[in-house]
């Protein structure tokens, strides 16, 4: 489990504009400074926004980096849905889904 | 005493960010009415300066070294950390108030053993509330933060002595400060259940915080905070916090569960600041 250091890559990607110049031009470089096993590096590299939720990554981490991504709000909310379908309830962490999948926006029914 | 004005209001990005995605709109410029008056008491108040109580979501403090508690020593800051385009606020420089945050954080140092910082960048957790009570950016800022996202948690009675802390720092200095603590109460945010609100928890968290009642406040346990109002509940804390600031009664301005877009029960709300 490198849970830790997979948040710590995304926590300073939010923050840091030269960290985000580097994910941008060498996300090789900047995957190779973080403790990263396989299945979480090529989340990272594929912007699996599913994986990333279902391995436990605190939903305040993942919503900046889903933003940074420029993912739509329905869409992200569909690709954590779409995480645990395929990948199964999320393994650690407070921001577990409760809901069954269901939406909670009115507004983001029916689409 | 110093402590001119004291409340509490939500934060959320949706609430700029989405803000064209209100199905609502009418409840939505309702929330923003209040916001506008909130702005409008902390200018009749005559604060040189803003305490804003967050729960930041990551953008300064991480595993590595969390504190309980922070508060802002810097000359200026800068937010948001989030793309403008999606919180649809520019990126900015906001004023810092370096020389009386010092000294309040040495009053406060006396009963709590709070973190301070230089350095501070502003995330939607403090720039959707400025946005809204201070959007010429011409106040200073003294950013006050709860560790309410990376447990474990500070627990919500010294919260509540945090608060009463800060109280005690304000009356310590000449300047007039107005505080607002901003959090969410129950929610759960950036998962799929976003726009789940118990909406008859907050009535009864907002009874017990209008009514100050330290008691009733301190008796939420975080594992049922956790079922009941989900991980977003933490955040109560920074409406604790400003309770024990103010110590007076309060009155809830604005409360709606009807804009589900926000990810938020949205609340704006005043405290009488009593001995």
């Amino acid at each position: 489990m490198s849970l830790y250091h997979l948040q710590k890559f995304l926590y300073e990607l939010n923050r840091d504009d030269s960290v985000k110049e580097k994910f941008h031009k060498d996300i090789e470089g900047l995957i190779s400074q973080f403790d990263l096993n396989t299945e979480e590096s090529n989340a990272l590299r594929e912007g699996d926004i599913g994986l990333l939720y279902v391995l436990g990554v605190n939903g305040q981490i993942l919503m900046h980096f889903a933003a940074l991504l420029g993912i739509e709000w329905f869409d992200y909310l569909e690709m954590m849905r779409e995480g645990i379908k395929k990948y199964g309830p999320v393994r650690a962490g407070v921001y577990a889904m409760t809901g069954g999948g269901e939406s909670f926006t009115e507004e983001g029914k029916g689409q | 005493m110093s402590l001119v004005y004291a409340g509490v209001l939500s934060h959320a990005p949706g609430i700029t960010g989405r803000a064209d995605l209100v199905k609502n709109t009418e409840k939505r410029d309702e929330f923003y009415a209040a916001l506008d008056r909130q702005r409008q008491d902390i200018e009749d108040s005559g604060a040189e300066a803003l305490i804003v109580i967050a729960a930041e979501h990551f953008a300064n403090f991480f595993m590595n070294n969390m504190p309980a508690y922070c508060i802002g020593i810097g000359n200026r800051y800068e937010g948001p950390i989030e793309d403008p385009g999606w919180l649809k606020i520019e990126k900015t420089d906001v004023p810092g108030a370096p020389d009386l945050a010092t000294r309040l954080t040495k009053e406060v140092m006396h009963t709590v053993d709070t973190a301070y910082a230089e350095e501070w960048k502003f995330d939607h957790g403090i720039m959707v509330p400025l946005n809204f009570l201070t959007p010429r950016y011409d106040m200073p800022i003294i950013p006050v933060n709860i560790n309410c996202q990376g447990p474990p948690l500070t627990p919500l009675n010294r919260t509540w002595e945090f608060g009463a802390a800060l109280r005690r720092a304000c009356d310590s200095v000449p300047e007039k400060i107005a505080l607002v603590g901003t959090g969410g109460i129950s929610h759960w945010p950036a998962t799929p259940d976003s726009g789940k609100i118990n909406e008859p928890w907050d009535r009864e968290f907002l009874d017990r915080l209008m009514r100050n009642d330290k008691e009733a406040l301190l008796s939420y346990k975080d594992e049922q905070t956790y079922e009941e109002a989900g991980q977003g509940g933490f955040e109560i804390r920074t409406y604790i916090a400003a309770a024990a600031a103010a110590k007076g009664q309060g009155e809830l301005q604005f409360y709606t569960a009807e804009l589900p877009i926000f990810a938020v029960g949205c609340t704006v709300a005043k405290f009488s600041i009593t001995v």
